[in-house]
């Protein structure tokens, strides 16, 4: 390799190539002939190809999927006490929850809770932000609306057992 | 001499044949190309996408075709039309077999039995640049043009070492009949005796074809999509299918004139058989072969890259041709002393 200066500099460099090819491989043919049999090859390989409606992809617990309300198991009641600070750490403004009394311990419960699907942005703030552990990042990742008022999800959409989401919250855990 | 009839259901026949294998082809090369990629390719369609070529002709048929408004309506249309036409012509020559004998009646398994096949074949298939320079020039687009430009460039340079590398087949052979020809390989095949003229003759088919290594004419990262930028619809497809003929032409003529056409390797199985059974075997081994070069071609085509231009030029010219030529010498040379 020798280098070409300019000022002191080195500018480009002048790349020797490897002269020294034997006549077999300065003939092409018997190289083309090995790259013809690693192509061969190729096709008797394990495919990688998802044929996605029949077989779907299962995502980790680390994935970020659609956000949703974790209601309890044993209860039968969200955890969410409808403190706001989902609504108020989420970048995208798309998170509305309207807060109501309740008789039950914990004393608040979200009236109202929307997230508009199509604003949210899937970074996971709310989940990282929610005292009790309420909102959680699920793995659904078909989402299909047809219309803006269809992508507003509310809790009929929102609400998730809490067994369902067994995965995320382990890993919710580990991770704190 | 046969009848009209004969010949026009010949034709017919050929002419079905043809189109219905360069369709399969177009399955087989996307299941091939996705297999090498370690993809799956087309499989939605009927038992392992066997239907796809099917939903793609229906697809392709009732696609809108658009003329842009500065071309050459004319040629616009014409082009896709001799592209198709001469592809369809250059096998009119080809005996898939020797003959079948129906009511007493000898019938030859090829639609013209020209004797001097050979000629007819340059000729014909030298014509093919037409529908290509046309249709760059009638487009009155940059790319297309500059792809009918290479199209033709290319495809002359290597008429040339093509033509060339079939001499030494005619010296070996004695004849420019191509059933000749293959009778002459009964016993040993052509490639034996021809192996570089054999090797020039791939190379320069993969360029006439406009194959992988070669296909400067459509270079998509280049030229988006060279001469049939501009065309859509049918008339794409006549391009389309046309390039599939011309690759399926190419793969029997390889087999004719190196292969032994329809001969078994080594063995003769046909004398003394039943003529009807051996004209239908012989077209079964010659397609077999040539399925295996076809093969060949679409293992070439993910496997090298694409030459630069000049680099083309100057495998054309100054590699192959001069050993084309070479090689009719030293054919020449050795039929005399022997």
């Amino acid at each position: 390799m020798t280098e070409i200066k300019t000022n002191g500099r080195p500018r480009t460099r002048q790349i020797k190539r490897k002269s020294n090819m034997n006549l077999l491989e300065r003939l092409y043919l018997p190289e083309i002939i090995k790259g013809l049999s690693i192509t061969f090859r190729q096709i008797f390989k394990p495919k990688v190809t998802f044929e996605y409606p029949d077989v779907k992809w299962q995502p980790p617990a680390s994935f970020r999927g659609r956000p949703v309300l974790v209601v309890d198991d044993e209860t039968g009641i969200e955890r969410c006490v409808a403190c706001g600070l989902c609504s108020r750490v989420c970048p995208a403004l798309a998170i509305e929850v309207v807060a109501d009394e309740t008789e039950l311990d914990k004393e608040r419960y979200p009236k109202k809770f929307e997230i508009n699907m199509l604003r949210c942005i899937y970074c996971g703030l709310c989940e990282e932000v929610c005292p009790e552990e309420a909102i959680v990042m699920s793995k659904e990742y078909e989402l299909v609306f047809t219309s803006r008022e269809e992508a507003i999800f509310g809790k009929d959409k929102l609400l998730t057992p809490a067994s369902k989401l067994k995965d995320r919250l382990e890993f919710l855990r580990q991770m704190r | 001499m046969e009848t009209l009839l004969i010949v026009i259901i010949k034709s017919a026949i050929f002419i079905l044949l043809f189109l219905t294998v360069s369709a399969v082809l177009t399955y087989v090369e996307r299941r091939i190309s996705a297999f090498i990629q370690d993809r799956l390719g087309p499989n939605r369609v009927g038992p392992f996408g066997l239907f796809q070529p099917i939903a793609d002709v229906v697809k392709i048929i009732f696609k809108e075709e658009i003329i842009p408004a500065n071309a050459d309506r004319t040629l616009h249309t014409i082009a896709p039309i001799i592209s198709l036409f001469v592809a369809y012509s250059v096998f009119a020559v080809l005996p898939l077999g020797e003959k079948l004998v129906i009511d007493g009646k000898e019938i030859k398994l090829a639609v013209a039995d020209v004797n001097i096949g050979f000629l007819y074949i340059l000729a014909l298939s030298s014509l093919g640049v037409y529908g290509i320079t046309l249709s760059g020039w009638s487009s009155n687009n940059k790319y297309s043009l500059l792809g009918a430009l290479r199209a033709s460039a290319q495809m002359i340079s290597y008429e040339l070492s093509l033509g060339l590398s079939l001499v030494g087949v005619v010296l070996v052979s004695g004849s420019i009949q191509i059933d000749e020809i293959v009778r002459s390989q009964a016993n040993v095949w052509n490639i034996f005796y021809q192996p570089v003229g054999f090797i020039i003759f791939l190379v320069s088919a993969f360029a006439e074809t406009n194959r992988l290594p070669f296909d400067l004419p459509e270079a998509e990262p280049e030229l988006v999509a060279g001469y049939h930028t501009e065309y859509s619809g049918m008339k794409f497809g006549a391009f389309y299918l046309a390039e599939y003929t011309n690759i399926i032409t190419a793969s029997l003529l390889m087999t004719a004139f190196y292969f032994g056409g329809w001969y078994f390797p080594f063995v003769d199985i046909y004398s003394g058989m039943n003529p009807n059974l051996a004209g239908i075997l012989q077209v079964i081994v010659f397609f077999a072969k040539a399925g295996v070069i076809i093969f060949l071609f679409m293992l070439v085509r993910w496997t090298l890259p694409r030459f630069r231009y000049d680099q083309l030029m100057r495998l054309g010219w100054q590699v192959l041709l001069p050993l084309a030529l070479l090689n009719v010498l030293a054919t020449g040379l050795v039929k005399m002393i022997v």
